[in-house]
């Protein structure tokens, strides 16, 4: 058994990657209870499809393919955020336009390149066993601050969270707020590239986020709990794609995906099965 | 709480627009010191309108609203707002006495966390709500009284000094009804200044000192007596009013528009 978990760890691209999927792992799942909580699925999943165009455009000159995808995120954040400021817009509507919008760039520009390059399918679907250390540090440094931000300003996005019209009434910058919040959930989507890619990182936003909440009745253990799931799911994922010889992204978003379908079932109170169990409709 | 100024509320000729639409228009009125004012008015009259400008949620077209003779805004603690209850999501996952700290956090600044302090504010606001044993139930098994009275906790530890409620009286039970009006009058002695929107023509004439009836401008304001008129009435709700023969006056405009079919009247003798 101890052999069977070590063995994956004898390559050096397996410890790089089981590092890069953990941070990933634990930080979408934090950042994600805020998804969840605030109903921002479809924003997640929007932006990571919107940095489609900021990756090609790097990739045309030959720049690093995660700042690109940053500037991106960070540019499509902040637009929907300026288009549903003061209601004249609904935000799923902004997010729709925007994201239909950047994916169309993104597609566009990806059309033009010849050589449909290896690193953009990557990008698409995420590649943890080409996690360099240089990615390491990358995914560390923006990782924690991230965590950071979040840590320090708990009881503000708790607020403007739970109830925006005491936020209000507090004086707190609102917008300026909601604002930072997109940043750094377009950081976090960026980050997350390399170990599911663009088409899953929704999941590894909301899936942990979304059982965490199943499961607890504060905030900051719905935070520790989703942590744990996620990095549960990231480790899981990648030994069940190490020896099933299956893509990681996918491995990862499964086993997430598993936990959740069991906790929906299984969980105290609000469980679907512990209802019929206990006699409770 | 001490207060030491004696100051006032002040809506000098203020309209504020909704969506481009004035939803008050041209309102001229003072709420003196520690006043107790009952707001009544038909459904879209703009009673929560005029509270969500007196916190900053909407923006004043014209005019101005001074507290304490001073501009909207200079003051960040002075005004509590105890909303409708579904204006939050009760699913979040938070205690009654998170909610209740949330009260403190305009004090606190920020990346300060909570003093001894503060959870001492906390455990007496929730003890003055009569909902100590619950605070660290999850908001998601209140009763609708409960969540009333979490709310009023969490304005009390605000320590404003004037405190907004939008329809505290509409769908809650007896008890929490009467911890409403309890906690009024304990109030009353704080001297914190009190201006409640409600349907209830009897409550507004038996437990405040001033009515304003309000329908997108002022209709008449004063002490109860002078306000609640046949004719002042008739001119705020329309058609909505019912004259008896010998004087009395009904009232059907109890519910908002969306709980239709399940309406209370209420009659008022004058």
């Amino acid at each position: 058994m101890i052999n069977w978990l070590l063995q994956p760890l004898t390559y050096g691209f397996m410890q790089r990657g089981l590092l890069a999927s953990l941070m990933v792992g634990v930080l979408c799942a934090v950042i994600g209870c805020y998804v969840v909580l605030r109903s921002m699925a479809f924003m997640g999943d929007a932006l990571a499809h919107a940095i489609l165009p900021g990756v090609a455009v790097a990739y045309l000159l030959n720049g690093n393919l995660l700042i690109g995808a940053l500037v991106a995120a960070v540019l499509v954040a902040l637009g929907i955020g300026f288009f549903s400021r003061q209601g004249i817009l609904k935000e799923d509507t902004a997010i729709g336009i925007l994201f239909a919008a950047a994916l169309a760039l993104g597609v566009a520009l990806i059309s033009t390149i010849k050589t449909y390059a290896v690193d953009l399918t990557h990008i698409l679907f995420g590649n943890i066993l080409g996690v360099s250390v240089g990615d390491l540090w990358l995914t560390g440094g923006l990782g924690v601050l991230v965590l950071l931000t979040i840590l320090l300003l708990y009881k503000e996005f708790m607020v403007i969270s739970f109830d925006p019209v005491l936020a209000a009434t507090l004086r707190l910058p609102l917008e300026w707020l909601r604002n930072l919040m997109l940043i750094l959930l377009a950081l976090t989507v960026v980050v997350s590239l390399q170990t599911v890619g663009v088409g899953l990182v929704a999941a590894m936003l909301v899936t942990p986020g979304a059982t965490a909440y199943l499961l607890t009745r504060r905030l900051p253990t719905m935070m520790a709990v989703a942590a744990a799931i996620g990095a549960f799911s990231s480790l899981a994922g990648l030994y069940l794609s190490f020896y099933a010889n299956i893509a990681s992204g996918a491995a990862i978003v499964l086993v997430a995906t598993a936990v959740f379908m069991l906790v929906y079932l299984l969980a105290p109170k609000r469980g679907v099965l512990w209802h019929a169990l206990s006699g409770n409709p | 709480m001490e207060s030491q100024e004696p100051a006032r509320l002040e809506f000098e000729q203020v309209t504020v627009s909704y969506n481009d639409h004035p939803a008050l228009s041209d309102l001229t009125f003072q709420v003196p010191y520690g006043a107790h004012v009952a707001v009544v008015g038909p459904n879209g009259s703009g009673k929560s309108t005029l509270f969500k400008a007196l916190v900053g949620l909407l923006p004043i077209r014209s005019g101005r609203i001074l507290i304490h003779g001073q501009p909207l805004g200079d003051h960040k603690d002075c005004v509590a707002y105890v909303p409708q209850r579904e204006e939050v999501d009760w699913r979040f996952p938070v205690t009654v006495e998170d909610v209740v700290l949330m009260g403190r956090f305009g004090r606190l600044g920020w990346l300060k966390p909570p003093t001894q302090q503060d959870r001492a504010v906390v455990r007496r606001s929730l003890a003055q709500m009569g909902i100590s044993r619950l605070a660290h139930r999850p908001i998601s098994e209140l009763s609708g009284g409960q969540q009333q009275r979490v709310f009023m906790a969490r304005a009390l530890a605000q320590e404003p000094h004037i405190l907004l409620m939008d329809e505290p009286f509409t769908g809650v039970d007896i008890a929490t009804q009467d911890a409403t009006l309890e906690l009024l009058s304990q109030l009353k002695e704080q001297q914190v200044t009190i201006i409640v929107s409600t349907h209830d023509l009897s409550l507004a004439t038996g437990h405040f000192d001033q009515v304003l009836l309000l329908n997108h401008r002022l209709i008449a304001y004063g002490p109860p007596a002078q306000v609640i008129t046949t004719q002042a009435l008739s001119e705020a709700f329309g058609g909505r009013i019912l004259i008896l023969p010998g004087g009395g006056v009904v009232v059907d405009d109890c519910c908002r528009p969306e709980e239709t079919g399940s309406g209370e009247v209420v009659a008022k003798r004058i």
